[in-house]
């Protein structure tokens, strides 16, 4: 099939941006979407014209690397899927593509699509973790965990990390991100120690970042590639409200 | 050279417990005195990031990624193996141990598997008490499952993203870590060199991958984590960005490099769709338990196979392996595999595919059950190819998947390099010529978790370490050489593009040095490499500059080393006058066309030491002993 494909292009954080427009033909449906930019970008680079960059990696839906704005819809039309999942059978001959980096203000352009999501790496050195230096663990099966809370904690931990929830929010909230880390680690035992400490240390980082407020309008969990409830965010809201109340100061 | 492994003496199951006590160690207050530099935030990078500043040490951690929670280890789907005996189904340490060295036919060191086996239930405990969600019982507890053809149930998994949970596991220790300032993160950051200052590696040169700069980082010791080379055939399971760079690299400066040509090729991934193809997606194993594996008996039917009778369907695996049947190891299935095609019976579009047929499993279990046990895997068969797997056979086809092959390390993970460690699937050390399923996660958070944080103590307590600075010559030197060959990248401005070369080179690989090699094969590979490599030096095409972010120079500076690491593993190939485990050579089979190993004459670990451009590289033999386990041959009939 034939494409027209709007592209944001950028050189760098410096400098300003622009969608640039690129014809594109002979692109099969059993193509992933980021083999139709590879396709592109040989094109591109054989008319010395350089490549559009973009990030992707395990191009299997797990890395949480790939991201892309396609139609204004967070990695695409399609639910539950991650870009690089995502099929050009999704596609028709002839379709205007518009192509867009994630915008959020926590989410520099690094250059074309690619952004620094490194406000979520902050996040997580807060708090997303059980505090349990190597070696001082006690054998696996000595807390039993009933397997539906086990489930649960696993629904939750299988955020990817790829940003698509700042992306798709009006206010490019991060709230999806972390309650799902901190519903994860509230749910199961071994986080109960560091539970209060935990949620108030990375909320306030996610603040300090820049990403907006929650108006519960669930545009997070839809575009969600993995389908992360915003029943975590009440979750989180929860923890959060009751280490307030409850905590320590911190 | 002689390599020497520094395996201790005496029992096999008292050698770990013995080796950690003479092992000196670093007085904690001495410990922040040290800087320890890591490469690679996978498993085995971030287990032992953190783990070794959890001990007191200062830590650097580098990743090419935007974030160390990306690396590759996160797409592994099965599961991790421990000798935990939770179901007493009569597992132990020594039965994994036994395990491992014989999928690995005989070449691995037995130590070092013993070792691996000993600390996998400390693995388990730790990632539990991470807050890793493993799949439990009703009861609570922590539910296993057989993996692979295992005849205990010794695999833990958290459904079919085992891989993820256990790398955010690490990542989290790891967060934690950079969260208190004892380790200085780097992402988006690629190795270029090691330097050497008076024979040891004393630091790194880095590119940051989004302003260009070329950076020095000097160190105590360095530690590599930077995972496998499957990436040399283009098509792989492997993430685009996987590469043996920093590897190489190493190599380049005096690491040995160990069994290269021992890769694994798993049976059961998604076949290609056309030249576009970019990458090869797995889909897990798990999935031959239910899964029957069939082609046409007819060559060239192109019937549609609901169309293909009962009896005119062969299927070859019950019919060859009746004990073992579609549970046969990786490397066998995957020749039958290639066998039945290149016979001309295979299926779909290419010809290049077998059928994985589940009709009988939901006529048996019912749709419901078969969906509860691989519903993400068929969920992502159609996603990728448009097809329904409830209704209509999968289409399957082999795919490289895991290097067995790498660094050369001693017990302790140090290569011949002083003060350079290999952790992971970059070292070559415990899976020998074949990987079991489940044991590439063990052995990367075995490395990272419980085996580096011992053994870099000896090293640094006993080496006398002078104080180096980055403005010592040695870096100078180093970054300069980094410099000149980026700069010769971009001034090259030729006609063919990196992934055109990288596509070539891969195709080269997998008929030559795939799932089946020759002498013949091989040699004209060698001469073809190297016709390629002259290609790629006279006429490829990096636009962009240096200082900035530019991925075509990226993949250019990882396809220069994947053109001269293909070369070697051929060489390696070449000179193993033997089959085993996934190294195949057509002229060394039984005449049931099994591998046919020469205990006699290749019962050893070879070693390449690099000579210089273009020289033909050394070889080193460190021949494997074993004093527990009686060496047979494989039979899963």
């Amino acid at each position: 099939m034939n494409l027209t494909l709007k592209v944001w292009r950028q050189k760098n954080n410096q400098e300003y941006g622009r969608l640039e427009t690129y014809k594109i033909g002979d692109i099969s449906p059993d193509m992933s979407f980021l083999e139709m930019l590879d396709v592109l970008n040989e094109d591109l680079t054989r008319k010395s014209i350089e490549p559009i960059a973009f990030d992707h990696d395990c191009r299997e839906g797990v890395c949480g690397m790939c991201s892309l704005y396609i139609n204004g819809r967070a990695h695409g039309p399609k639910f539950g899927t991650t870009t690089c999942q995502l099929h050009m059978r999704s596609f028709k001959d002839g379709d205007t593509i518009v192509i867009e980096p994630w915008r959020a203000r926590a989410f520099p352009v690094l250059r074309d699509l690619v952004v620094d999501r490194g406000a979520f790496d902050r996040i997580m050195q807060k708090g997303g973790f059980v505090s349990v230096d190597t070696g001082s663990a006690p054998d696996a099966n000595i807390i039993p965990i009933p397997k539906p809370v086990a489930e649960k904690a696993m629904d939750a931990a299988a955020c990817i990390g790829c940003g698509a929830c700042v992306a798709a929010c009006k206010n490019a909230s991060a709230m999806l991100f972390v309650s799902a880390k901190v519903s994860q680690l509230a749910l199961l035992p071994q986080g109960q120690v560091e539970r209060q400490t935990r949620v108030e240390k990375m909320v306030a980082q996610m603040d300090k970042e820049g990403f907006g407020n929650c108006s519960n309008t669930g545009a997070c969990s839809a575009e969600c590639p993995k389908e992360i409830s915003v029943e975590n965010i009440a979750r989180m809201n929860r923890e959060y409200f009751s280490a307030r109340l409850t905590g320590t100061e911190i | 050279m002689i390599l020497d492994s520094k395996i201790p003496a005496g029992p096999i199951s008292e050698k770990w417990s013995k080796h950690k006590f003479n092992l000196k160690l670093v007085n904690p207050a001495n410990k922040r005195k040290f800087e320890v530099i890591v490469v690679g935030s996978g498993l085995a990078g971030a287990s032992a990031a953190a783990s070794l500043a959890e001990l007191g040490y200062k830590v650097k951690c580098y990743c090419f990624q935007d974030s160390p929670r990306r690396a590759h280890s996160i797409a592994a789907q099965g599961g991790i193996n421990a000798a935990k005996n939770y179901p007493n189904d009569g597992d132990s340490v020594y039965r994994l141990f036994y395990d491992t060295i014989k999928g690995g036919d005989y070449r691995a060191r037995e130590a070092n598997v013993h070792r691996l086996a000993e600390v996998s239930v400390n693995i388990i405990d730790q990632c539990v008490a991470q807050g890793v969600p493993f799949a439990r019982e009703y009861g609570g507890h922590l539910d296993n499952r057989s993996f692979g053809g295992a005849q205990v149930s010794r695999t833990f998994y958290s459904r079919g993203m085992t891989g993820q949970q256990l790398l955010l596991g690490a990542y989290s220790a790891l967060s934690r870590q950079i969260g208190l300032g004892n380790v200085q993160m780097f992402t988006r950051t690629e190795m270029l060199d090691v330097v050497m200052v008076d024979g040891q590696a004393r630091g790194i040169i880095t590119r940051n991958l989004v302003t260009g700069a070329i950076e020095k980082h000097a160190a105590h010791a360095v530690c590599l984590a930077t995972g496998g080379y499957g990436n040399v055939f283009y098509l792989s399971t492997n993430a685009r960005g996987s590469n043996v760079t920093a590897a190489w690299r190493a190599h380049k400066k005096g690491a040995l490099f160990a069994n290269p040509c021992f890769t694994q090729i798993h049976p059961t991934c998604i076949p290609v769709s056309g030249d576009h193809q970019s990458k090869l997606t797995l889909m897990s194993e798990s999935l031959r338990n239910d899964g029957r594996v069939w082609v046409p008996k007819a060559k060239g039917d192109s019937r549609r196979p609901e169309d293909i009778p009962e009896d005119e369907r062969d299927y070859y695996l019950e019919r060859i392996y009746p004990s073992f049947g579609n549970l046969v190891p990786r490397d066998v299935a995957s020749r039958n595999a290639k066998q039945m095609c290149d016979d001309g019976r295979g299926v779909g579009a290419s010809g290049l595919a077998v059928y994985l047929d589940f009709s009988d499993a939901i006529k048996r279990l019912g749709e419901s059950v078969v969906k509860q046990k691989y519903g993400n895997l068929f969920d992502m068969y159609q996603q990728i190819t448009g097809e329904n797997p409830y209704k209509t056979p999968m289409r399957m086809y082999p795919a490289v998947h895991y290097t067995m092959g790498g660094l050369w390390v001693d017990y302790n993970l140090m290569t011949t390099v002083p003060g350079l460690y290999a952790l992971g699937e970059s070292n070559f050390s415990d899976h020998g010529a074949n990987r079991l399923g489940a044991s590439a996660l063990m052995q990367g958070l075995a490395d990272g978790y419980f085996v580096i944080p011992f053994t870099i103590g000896d090293y640094l307590a006993s080496a006398n370490l002078k104080p180096v600075k980055t403005d010592h010559p040695a870096f100078a030197e180093a970054e300069n050489n980094v410099r000149d060959r980026i700069n010769k990248l971009l001034s090259i401005k030729g006609k063919l593009t990196v992934k055109e070369i990288h596509q070539k080179l891969g195709k080269i690989m997998w008929d030559y040095c795939g799932m089946a090699r020759s002498e013949e094969g091989l040699k004209h590979a060698k001469a073809l490499i190297q016709e390629l490599k002259s290609q790629f030096w006279n006429d490829v095409n990096v636009l962009g500059g240096g200082e900035e972010l530019n991925q075509s120079l990226e993949h250019a500076g990882r396809l220069a080393d994947f053109l001269e690491l293909g070369e070697l593993m051929v060489d390696d190939a070449l000179h193993r006058n033997e089959s085993c485990g996934g190294h195949f050579r057509t002229e060394y089979q039984t005449e049931e066309n099994e591998a046919k190993r020469d205990d006699e004459n290749f019962c050893y670990v070879a070693a390449w030491e690099y000579t210089g451009d273009n020289a033909p590289e050394n070889l080193h033999k460190e021949p494997l002993v074993f004093e527990n386990v009686k060496l047979s041959q494989r039979s899963y009939k």
